[in-house]
């Protein structure tokens, strides 16, 4: 019974778990945008989530990740683009808004279903 | 947790920013310090950034400040013979401080910070709106 509740929401959980982390990496990303010889990095967040809820992959090895590609490079080999960066991070807040969104239905309709 | 963790990173960018800053005032304040405690003119000062590993080395990098080393080119001459500290041809050694170059450098740092008070808003915001989960 435990199982299927956590087989229910588990790729919610696991896509809220990797939202705080890119969340968290994006931090670091605009943070160092001063700092010289700083390369910014991510990771494929649909790679990441397909490996994390893969039935044959627990458990789940952290995200690969990856180092940005400039558009414009700059003199001091840092690598971190404001504008895109702020792009990311706000987009990931949103989206980690979603991810709880809908942890919270699902942990609704399972109360409903409990309670009738 | 990582969205704690972004409270680590941006408050250290946070800090660094605010030494950068300090620096900056330091240098604008000094612009025209012909002397200083060692009979000589000041010398402009720049903060060297340094990624460090946030979470006690597992997590994404943070910022510190690693040096705040003295600015190496030369100090400015200006030919006025009546100054007390001229030298035997006229010439006052003034500071080599660029104050274009500061202001640029104190914009940055006050848009860099502004950034940081963003990031933890954020991250804040999200953790506030984690812990009503299922409520």
């Amino acid at each position: 019974m435990i199982d299927s509740l956590d087989q229910f929401m588990r790729f919610q959980t696991e896509a809220l778990k990797l939202r705080s982390q890119r969340q968290e990496l994006l931090a670091a990303n605009i943070a160092n945008a001063d700092t010289p010889g700083y390369k910014a990095v991510d990771f494929d967040f649909g790679k990441a989530l397909r490996v994390a809820t893969d039935a044959h992959s627990r458990p789940a090895a952290a995200p690969e990740l990856l180092y940005r590609q400039p558009a414009q490079a700059s003199l001091d080999g840092n690598t971190v683009e404001m504008d895109a960066e702020r792009a990311q991070f706000a987009d990931n807040t949103v989206r980690y808004e979603a991810a709880l969104k809908f942890l919270n239905a699902q942990l609704k309709t399972m109360l409903a279903a409990m309670q009738g | 947790m990582s969205l704690f963790n972004i409270f680590e990173i941006a408050s250290s960018a946070m800090s660094a920013q605010s030494e950068r800053l300090n620096v900056t005032a330091s240098n604008i304040a000094n612009a025209d310090s012909a002397t200083g405690p060692d009979g000589k003119a000041y010398r402009a000062k720049q903060v060297v950034f340094e990624a460090v590993p946030s979470d006690g080395g597992r997590g994404p990098d943070k910022v510190s400040v690693g040096a705040v080393v003295e600015d190496t080119s030369p100090p400015r001459k200006v030919y006025d013979p009546k100054h007390p500290l001229a030298d035997g041809q006229g010439y006052v050694t003034l500071p080599n401080v660029s104050v274009v170059d500061e202001m640029v450098n104190m914009l940055s740092a006050s848009r860099s910070y502004q950034s940081s008070v963003e990031v933890m808003n954020t991250a804040k915001t999200l953790l506030q709106k984690t812990l009503t989960l299922g409520s």
